[in-house]
């Protein structure tokens, strides 16, 4: 077999045992599936009714923006579960057998995957319920629903690395919410970005979390009568999120293996 | 002659703190080297070098031959480690755990499910095999580790405290367990804090102070050097002190120690039962009183005695501070608490 063969195979029994864990602490699944309700509920209610528009159905417009912030928090699981395995017996385990040195992070990124497809599935079903409607065909939702996952899954290497960089759940969350916040507000996630302030609107026209949004509400067809802002990140959106993702890719995973790596040998 | 385990100058820092300063071992084929020494004494460090977990700041560790430095992945291969800190998935059952590290070994898939099934059996935990490791007791969670390091049957075995905490029974068993793996050709690197330990288990002792090596021979001969067992008696009066020091010292090998404050008395002694009868006897003939008589094999507390002249209780005050370096044998002294 290849490295990278072997890389994924031992990614893959390295999976199974994050989903068998969230089978077995079913609170973890509890939470996947409550949140992303809570956010599509809360934000489409309390911000829903007292924004308005003109062109779209703000409900509706907001729901492709929720998408997005919901996997970037999504994300934020695989530093948690890095941080949080650092610190366990099993790492030691691991770092003691012949496994691929990728092996550890593939397989939490791999099994998040999947945790952000529950999300996704809840949320569309909570979106459905409320009001949202895909007004394109199918294909053009499936691709809208796997660019979130990609996304997801880059924004997945991200917290990966912080996760094993700080080695402790707790400073990961406080860290990754200095991150999230930012990243996720000042974008077109809940308002129009190309009507921020100064910086702020230049910061969110070119926010990959705007592009996705943008390339999801267009995938969903939900962008109504909206102008599309004149920039080309925003004009090209499927585009530009890629070359986000490929970058964010090409950046932390081999940072992300070098750290893992290095987090315990030198003490 | 061909060692499996071999360092030559190991060195590791954290910082100011040096927990290993030039330590030299060389294990042979098909024997137990026991790493005899207090917390904070650099065990853990050693072995975790020698299982690529942790990098050396100075000199040669080899296993079977590779270094661990620059062929690690081959020397994992090699190995299988239980750790103090016992290296299972505790949401996983034990069959899951491993499976799980059977496929890690690259050992396919059918192949790996039979023996882990094998494993369950042959470590009692079949009925216990599709709970949660975190259902388990510490004595099976540490059978279940020991049980994960030999999925592979490696050639070397690193295995660090493995009774640490372990009610006695269990302990047993755990001992006669690494004895069949070692008829059957294994090289043990044992790390203990307990003579008796190492004196049933290892053809070769090394005893370790401050990172460095202290002493050095096979239980025998280490035994010779720090005397057999001790005879220990509490007087019932202070007046008789003085002639029960002279009646114990004809018939100890070296000091006698007293206790002023609790009335006792320690030597060691060779024909330990033979010994405590000829005490007694002649107590008796003096007429002195003893409330509490007994005959115990050297602690690694005697060992410690014999050989620096400071108590083994000494390094674990000091090793205080330094328990942020080494988390492993923090850990485990807070569990002794």
């Amino acid at each position: 077999m290849s490295q990278v063969a072997l890389a994924f195979a031992d990614g893959a029994v390295v999976a199974k045992r994050n989903l068998i864990k969230i089978v077995r602490v079913p609170e973890i699944l509890m939470f996947t599936t409550m949140s992303p309700i809570m956010f599509v509920l809360l934000f489409g209610y309390v911000f829903g009714s007292s924004i308005h528009l003109p062109g779209v159905n703000y409900r509706e417009y907001l729901i492709g923006g929720i998408f997005v912030q919901t996997v970037v928090f999504g994300a934020g699981f695989t530093g948690s579960g890095l941080a949080e395995d650092m610190t366990k017996g099993i790492i030691d385990r691991f770092r003691s057998l012949p496994m691929a040195r990728s092996a550890v992070l593939l397989g939490r990124t791999g099994s998040d995957v999947l945790y952000n497809s529950i999300s996704i599935a809840v949320m569309s079903i909570t979106g459905l319920l409320v009001g949202w409607r895909i007004r394109t065909g199918v294909i053009q939702a499936i691709g809208g629903f796997l660019l979130l996952l990609l996304f997801s899954y880059a924004i997945s290497w991200i917290m990966g690395y912080v996760g094993l960089k700080v080695a402790s759940v707790q400073v990961f969350q406080n860290a990754s919410f200095m991150f999230i916040f930012p990243v996720t507000f000042v974008a077109n996630t809940f308002v129009r970005g190309d009507l921020l302030p100064g910086p702020l609107k230049t910061f969110a026209n070119w926010n990959p979390v705007s592009s996705v949004a943008q390339a999801t509400r267009e995938a969903f067809g939900n962008t109504g009568n909206l102008p599309v802002p004149n920039v080309w990140s925003m004009r090209n959106p499927v585009v530009y999120s890629l070359i986000w993702i490929a970058l964010i890719l090409a950046v932390f995973v081999p940072l992300s293996v070098r750290q893992y790596e290095r987090a315990t040998l030198k003490d | 002659m061909d060692y499996m385990i071999r360092t030559e100058g190991l060195v590791k820092r954290y910082g100011k703190v040096i927990a290993l300063d030039g330590l030299d071992l060389a294990v042979p084929q098909a024997t137990v080297l026991g790493l005899l020494g207090p917390n904070g004494a650099g065990k853990t460090t050693a072995v975790r070098i020698l299982t690529t977990l942790l990098e050396a700041d100075e000199g040669i560790a080899e296993v079977a031959g590779l270094d661990v430095r620059t062929h690690p992945d081959e020397v994992r291969r090699r190995i299988g480690l239980s750790g103090q800190n016992v290296a299972v998935d505790e949401h996983l059952t034990g069959y899951e755990n491993l499976e799980m590290v059977g496929r890690l070994y690259h050992m396919g898939r059918n192949k790996s499910r039979a023996r882990a099934r094998g494993l369950l059996d042959e470590f009692d935990l079949s009925d216990a095999s599709d709970r949660p490791a975190k259902t388990y007791s510490g004595g099976m969670r540490r059978r279940l580790d020991l049980a994960a390091a030999l999925v592979a049957k490696p050639d070397v075995l690193f295995l660090d405290e493995p009774t640490t905490g372990l009610d006695p029974r269990s302990r047993i068993q755990m001992w006669e367990t690494i004895q069949e793996l070692v008829a059957v050709g294994s090289t043990v690197l044992l790390t203990t804090q307990y003579m008796e330990e190492a004196d049933r288990l290892a053809n070769d002792i090394l005893v370790v102070d401050h990172g460095r090596r202290i002493a050095h021979g096979t239980p025998d001969e280490l035994k010779t050097q720090i005397g057999g067992e001790r005879v220990e008696m509490v007087l019932a009066d202070n007046a008789d002190l003085a002639p029960a020091h002279t009646i114990l010292a004809g018939i100890a090998v070296g000091e006698v120690r007293v206790g002023e404050q609790d009335r006792s008395l320690t030597a060691a002694v060779t024909d330990g039962a033979r010994a405590l009868q000829q005490v007694l006897l002649r107590f008796a003939d003096a007429n002195i009183h003893v409330v509490d008589v007994g005959l115990r094999r050297p602690t690694l507390d005697d060992v410690f005695l014999t050989l620096t002249g400071h108590a083994a209780e000494e390094d674990v005050s000091r090793a205080d501070d330094e328990s942020k370096h080494e988390p492993e044998d923090a850990r485990h002294k807070e569990a002794v608490r």
